[in-house]
């Protein structure tokens, strides 16, 4: 059948197996190579290929430690089935990516990274431990101090380390499923730019990014900064049930739209109508866990508004050291092109932390772009900005680089490849991500 | 005090769909299957899940048997039972192999039929309870490709509707579910049309929605109703020469 991830570029003919068990994994394994596939929210090819195996059946919660806020679970759970389950009980996840659609493995084999990565690092900071099924069929516990090169290179390490069967992660305790958010709009970049450096010790911050706004506006974002609520910052009529947040109706999106109704004109009505939104919005408010995590998970399939050709994303992340001058040329590009993205997410990154993740002290642009010429063009020249500013990219993102510009940008994975090749691993999981990039 | 639902044939993808539903809505669990070790797993996931008690049993449909000490061993005894316990065999086989053809005629008519009615007694006798079977579509009407199996579940349904005749004046309820296709175990690599398949939590919202509502067959997706009006309304002239 035809694979995609979440994008829809590329699709490729490939098998999707859904074992019900560990022995049907493993004779699945014996017969060939394969990649692990989790939600399918990678947006490019890191989880299709010739079989892909999807963990959708290996989805136990297996042990919840109340003390610790430890969570043992196989890896088809996903994150908002843990929140569905925690957060009533005063858990949230330690951190989280933009959407809670996506599994435990696929998490931990992107090492995501969320609103609070400045502070708190990116998700295998809070794995305790996880277990991996190699080619063979045995299955090998792993942490920091048990087999750690297999668990620091499985963080990360796109399914191309075997299949993550189980792990064991850190909750945080929570007071309320609420979060008190502050919005500070910005004009322009240098604006941004310093409300993020004023919000570093705020738990959560992202910032909207205006990608079309050009000349002087260049860079102007609605830039969000979030802590979670206390309980005795809720309305008194909240307070004795803190954890109820209004539920939201999900819409999905009937039909791929046709390939012209994102356009730039219509892109530049939405930023613009955001922009003015974010302008009349209170500074501060109490909002519930969904909207301010997830803005876009109510609506489901949303990827169809792209049309049948899809779409690609674009994140990589700029230094600190040249971070201004980078930000300024990528934006730059593509107010120039007039390539319409209309996701376009700026964020501040801490530093580094798994030995594989996509993270390093300095700022993270991602957009979205619709298939088309005109991107396709764009992105070798922002690829190009982003390797003269000694930025990198992120492989969870990623649908079209060169294997060339990837070992370029982050040496990290030449170490990686020789270590497959070392371990037996190179030809028995194989995406068409790792094929293209030569992993 | 929390209710409690039996679910026989608990490893099926449907029965643990409805597990997790009827959990959420705290519901403690009797989880019944061949192979009791097999369904640990999910009993403990639904406990750490939702809170709710979760125990599995070991049940075969085939030891009519051993029903009345397995009923007698429920504590408590459930309010509500779902069976889920199904197996459609192969059909070529059962043609020829009379013993291949038993297994699926007890395992689809008379194991879940017995078990059913035994606890809809037990039911009667305590004055509440709600029983409810997955048929299916394939009882409506027979056909080539799986008449022995269409031909159990019809016994199945038949033996539902007259169930729910006889207790209709008091207060236990009878539920006869009989899904069109479902994306399960049973049907895994079929080339079943998605606009005609329904999705195991689907079924479980049906039939969660079903008791709640008071509903007495259900089809979950609606266009199946109209199909079977279709078919049941051939006439046998016709029908014996499609391939359906
Ligand atoms: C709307 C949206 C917002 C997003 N926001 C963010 C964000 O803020 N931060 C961020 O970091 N990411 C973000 N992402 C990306 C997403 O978090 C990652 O791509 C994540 O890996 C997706 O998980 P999945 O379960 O869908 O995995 P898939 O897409 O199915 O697979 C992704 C990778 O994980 C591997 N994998 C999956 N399961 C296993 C397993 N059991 N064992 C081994 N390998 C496995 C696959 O082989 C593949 O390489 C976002 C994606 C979307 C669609
Ligand atoms: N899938 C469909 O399209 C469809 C359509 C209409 C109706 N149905 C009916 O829906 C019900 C659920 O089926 P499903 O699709 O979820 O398929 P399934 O996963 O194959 O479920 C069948 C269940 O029956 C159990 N079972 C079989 N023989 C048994 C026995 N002797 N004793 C105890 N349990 C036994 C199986 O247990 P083990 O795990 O031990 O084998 C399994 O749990 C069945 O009644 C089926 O006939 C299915």
């Amino acid at each position: 059948m035809q694979l995609s991830g979440w994008g829809r570029y590329p699709r490729a003919e490939g098998r999707l197996s859904a074992p019900r068990d560990t022995a049907a994994l493993a004779a699945l394994l014996a017969e060939g190579p394969a990649i692990a596939r989790g939600m399918g929210r990678a947006y490019g090819d890191s989880a299709i290929g010739r079989h892909a195996i999807s963990t959708r059946h290996l989805n136990r919660m297996i042990a919840f430690d109340a003390t610790t806020g430890q969570l043992v679970a196989e890896a088809g759970v996903t994150l908002g089935e843990i929140i569905d389950a925690f957060l009533p009980r005063g858990w949230f996840l330690s951190v989280t990516p933009g959407t809670k659609f996506v599994s435990l493995g696929g998490a931990i084999a992107a090492d995501v990274h969320g609103k609070n990565h400045h502070v708190d690092g990116s998700f295998g900071g809070f794995v305790d431990w996880i277990e991996v099924m190699g080619p063979d069929g045995a299955v090998n516990r792993c942490s920091a101090t048990q087999n750690p090169d297999l668990f620091h290179w499985t963080l990360g390490g796109m399914g191309l380390t075997g299949v993550i069967l189980r792990a064991a992660i850190r909750l945080r305790p929570v007071e309320s499923g609420w979060i008190r958010q502050t919005t500070i709009p910005a004009r322009n970049l240098d604006e941004a730019l310093d409300a993020f450096a004023q919000t570093m010790d705020a738990t959560y911050s992202m910032a909207w990014i205006d990608c079309i706004a050009s000349g002087d506006r260049l860079g102007r974002s609605i830039v969000m900064e979030g802590e979670h609520a206390g309980r005795g910052e809720l309305p008194a009529d909240r307070r004795a049930r803190p954890f109820d947040t209004p539920d939201r109706r999900a819409a999905r999106v009937p039909f791929d739209f046709p390939g012209l109704t994102l356009n730039p004109l219509s892109v530049r009505l939405f930023n613009e109508a955001y922009w003015q939104k974010g302008l009349r919005q209170p500074t501060t408010t109490l909002t519930g866990w969904d909207p301010f995590f997830y803005p876009l998970d109510t609506v489901h399939e949303w990827n169809r508004i792209y049309g049948r050709r899809g779409f690609m994303q674009f994140q990589c992340v700029v230094p600190l050291e040249s971070h201004g001058e980078g930000l300024r040329a990528i934006l730059g590009a593509i107010a120039r092109t007039g390539a319409a993205s209309f996701l376009a997410v700026l964020k501040r990154f801490g530093p580094q932390q798994g030995r594989l993740s996509f993270p390093m002290e300095g700022y993270t642009l991602a957009l979205d772009f619709p298939v088309n010429r005109r991107s396709l063009s764009l992105m070798p020249e922002l690829d190009r900005i982003t390797a003269d500013h000694g930025g990198r990219f992120y492989l969870a993102k990623d649908s079209r680089l060169s294997a060339q510009t990837l070992r370029q940008t982050d040496p990290r994975w030449d170490a990686f490849a020789q270590w497959r090749e070392d371990n037996g691993l190179a030809g028995q999981f194989v995406s068409a991500q790792s094929e293209r990039l030569a992993l | 005090m929390s209710k409690t639902i039996l679910i026989l044939g608990a490893t099926s993808d449907m029965a643990r769909a409805c597990a997790h539903r009827y959990a959420r809505e705290g519901y403690d669990l009797q989880l019944a299957a061949r192979d009791a070790a097999a369904i640990e797993a999910d009993a403990q996931d639904l406990r750490l899940r939702h809170g709710v008690t979760a125990t599995a049993l070991a049940f075969d449909v085939l030891d009519t048997d051993g029903f009345a000490g397995f009923i007698a061993g429920l504590a408590p005894l459930p309010d509500v039972v779902l069976c889920a316990v199904g197996f459609m065999g192969d059909q070529t086989e059962s043609q020829r192999n009379p013993q291949a053809a038993t297994v699926v005629l007890r395992s689809n008519f008379e194991g879940p039929a017995l078990a059913l009615g035994m606890l809809a007694e037990r039911f009667e006798a305590r004055g509440s309870g709600t029983v409810i079977g997955i048929s299916s579509v394939a009882g409506d009407r027979g056909r080539a490709s799986n008449y022995v199996y269409g031909a159990a579940k019809a016994g199945f349904t038949a033996f539902l509707s007259g169930l729910r005749n006889r207790l209709a004046r008091g207060p236990v309820r009878v539920i006869t579910v009989k899904p069109g296709f479902v994306a399960t175990k049973m049907t895994e690599g079929l080339p079943l049309n998605p606009r005609l398949t329904a999705q195991p939590d689907e079924v479980a919202e049906a039939i969660w929605r079903a008791q709640d509502k008071g509903r007495d067959v259900i089809y979950v997706r609606r266009v199946w109703r109209l199909i079977m009006a279709i078919i049941r309304a051939l006439p046998e002239w016709q029908f014996k020469k499609t391939t359906l």
